[in-house]
């Protein structure tokens, strides 16, 4: 169990490199609401890292932040150790993907062509299409499972299969980093697990580093390689969701009553919330 | 150079030998821009050919080339192709401010006269005729130009919270619109009956006796706005997509958007300030090209296109269909426009219901 007092270090993956992604003293605030006072946080390189929390703990503020959609107030976000807004936009935008929680297609707009408007940060005013958009395009395409409705108009698309083309807009972005957040909400529950058994098949195969905000506890601790469980704008606990939720730990994040027992299939924590008796005595 | 299809993308990439630049083309938009150009310079001989004097068509070609007798020359020149060129330029511009505006806005109503730019010059231009009493042309279109950036400057200052967005734009718009034109109005009810009738002919948008005085400095400015509208063009897509997945993706959302406005304002101006407020080509130009490009993007060259063959065309059917009367080509664009947007705004409801 990693406490959060430190942070500067990643919690697994044994190197002593500095993670690609990282914020110190980070204050994040909305207008005059700060939200986030003083925290430090890294994304351990390679993992599927997935933040967790009550409503308005602040973990949305910090992926918004993280993916420079919130200028901090205080402290700073390193990308590669230097400050992500001192970087250029698209020289970021190649390193660092975000699927935000509510896109917006445009009008009619096709498959194929949505998804090339990831390669944006590739390209230049004289060369808009390159032998290497094409084949990212088709990558990203095949890695979703979308290939067979590149034709198709966006709006005709079920929700999930909408989610699984946006998140093909991102990967043909071709970044290393990617930032979900929310990548499951408004999906029903199959829709959820092909959206996360993709998200960990590109780390597994494709070797990206992914970093999402979830709802689901459960999802979290099945899918989670490093787990940051947050609360009140702080981090309480983060590491291996095996060594570190425990009941106690729900307790404290949620303030639910629970049990949590191994997960039949996987054998990750999986909690199940205590019956009404045993919570009102 | 060579051509090749793109196995996932419509269209064809035409690429220089070094791959410095590849230009993604398709089919569909471009074969639709060439034909707009084809009309759009037939319309053009059409304009020029036919008056109280008409010429044949031959003859237009002809003294266009530099050839011809002394009296058709001076017709086409010095008459009526100032006209013509007055007409497909001040169309084109207006209509590629309005797709721009309309994509920022999101909303097939976000065009320049309904977020209130034009009234704004309106008010600029007829302050300098009714109060100055300046009718000079270049006062009067230093006036449009002037009301139509300051209203600018208004609407997008009270719209900006946190950057911009769009349907606070449309709706700080029409507010300042209103204001714009109730004191446009206000001026009239004060100023002479002669300067209020030399206003109300110029509020109602006329391409009437336009010279190359009022052609070559709108040109000028065309030659610059144009290609910075194509340029932005890029980012305009990329917003397409929300600020957030823009701003991911390395846009710049809020200076480009800002860049964009001002380019968008600066076309309104322009083309204001030479033909005066010309009803519905900003609103209806882009949403034609649209659907006959079938497009997705914000289609500038197409709207710009479309924008100049509407424009030409309401102006041949202002002059013959009524010739006695020289009717102000705005009242024209305004009746077609009126009658489009209504039609539009039906057959979208009855989409949506039925969706």
């Amino acid at each position: 169990m990693t406490e959060a007092d430190g942070g500067a270090t990643p919690a697994e993956g044994g190197s002593d490199a500095p993670a690609r992604l990282s914020g110190s003293g980070l204050r994040l605030a909305y207008d005059d609401r700060l939200v986030v006072d003083g925290l430090d946080v890294a994304i351990p390189d390679g993992s599927f890292t997935v933040v967790v929390g009550p409503n308005a703990c602040g973990k949305s503020t910090l992926l918004r932040a993280l993916s420079r959609m919130l200028k901090p107030r205080g402290g700073s976000v390193l990308l590669d150790g230097a400050d992500i807004r001192s970087q250029p936009a698209k020289a970021v935008a190649r390193r660092l993907g975000l699927l935000p929680q509510s896109p917006t297609a445009p009008d009619a707009i096709t498959v194929a062509d949505l998804v090339g408007r990831g390669r944006y940060p590739h390209q230049k005013l004289l060369r808009q299409w390159s032998p290497d958009d094409e084949r990212a395009v088709s990558e990203a395409l095949a890695a979703t499972a979308t290939t067979d409705l590149a034709e198709r108009a966006v709006d005709e698309l079920s929700g999930g299969q909408r989610q699984r083309v946006w998140l093909a807009m991102v990967l043909a972005q071709e970044t290393p980093l990617l930032l979900l957040d929310e990548p499951t909400t408004f999906l029903d529950v199959a829709h959820q697990i092909e959206v996360l058994d993709l998200c960990a098949d590109l780390r597994e195969r494709h070797g990206r580093t992914l970093v999402a905000v979830l709802h689901d506890l459960n999802h979290a601790c099945r899918y989670a390689t490093h787990l940051i469980a947050m609360r009140d704008g702080r981090i309480v606990a983060e590491g291996d969701p095996s060594e570190i939720v425990d009941a106690a730990l729900v307790e404290r994040v949620f303030g639910l009553a629970c049990r949590v027992v191994p997960d039949p299939e996987t054998g990750t924590p999986l909690v199940v919330p205590a019956a009404r008796r045993s919570r009102v005595g | 150079m060579s051509v090749e299809a793109p196995r996932i993308l419509p269209g064809r990439v035409v690429r220089s030998p070094r791959g410095r630049v590849a230009l993604r083309v398709e089919r569909r938009p471009f074969v639709v821009g060439c034909l707009l150009v084809v009309l759009v310079v037939l319309l053009a001989i059409v304009g020029i050919a036919t008056g109280d004097y008409p010429l044949s068509p031959r003859e237009v070609v002809e003294t266009l080339l530099g050839g011809g007798d002394p009296s058709s020359a001076f017709i086409v020149e010095t008459l009526r192709l100032p006209r013509v060129v007055c007409a497909l330029l001040v169309g084109g511009a207006l209509g590629l401010a309005g797709a721009i505006f309309q994509s920022i806005t999101r909303n097939p109503l976000g065009s320049p006269e309904i977020v209130g730019f034009t009234w704004g010059s309106a008010a600029g231009a007829v302050l300098v005729i009714t109060v100055i009493g300046s009718s000079t042309g270049a006062a009067v279109s230093g006036g449009a130009v002037l009301g139509g950036v300051l209203s600018a400057v208004l609407v997008v200052g009270l719209a900006w919270r946190h950057g911009i967005q769009g349907y606070r734009l449309v709706l700080v718009g029409i507010g300042i619109g209103l204001v714009t034109r109730a004191f446009t109005e206000y001026l009239l009810t004060r100023a002479r009956v002669e300067d209020a009738a030399q206003a109300a002919v110029w509020i109602a948008g006329s391409l009437n006796g336009r010279g190359w005085e009022q052609v070559r400095p709108l040109a000028l400015a065309l030659v610059v706005l144009v290609p910075l509208a194509l340029t932005l063009g890029r980012t305009l897509r990329a917003l397409e997509l929300g600020d957030d997945a823009a701003r991911a993706l390395g846009a710049r959302v809020d200076s480009g958007r800002l860049a964009l406005i001002g380019v968008a304002v600066a076309l309104t101006a322009v083309a204001t300030a030479a033909a005066g407020p010309i009803a519905f080509v900003a609103l209806a130009a882009p949403q034609v090209a649209r659907r006959i490009t079938r497009g997705s993007g914000p289609g500038l060259l197409p709207s710009l296109l479309m924008g100049a063959l509407l424009l030409e065309a309401s102006d041949c059917a202002a002059q013959r269909v009524w010739p006695a009367q020289q009717l102000p080509v705005g009242i024209v664009t305004g009746a077609i426009g009126g009658i489009y947007l209504a039609w539009l705004l039906a057959s979208e409801w009855r989409g949506r219901r039925s969706g």
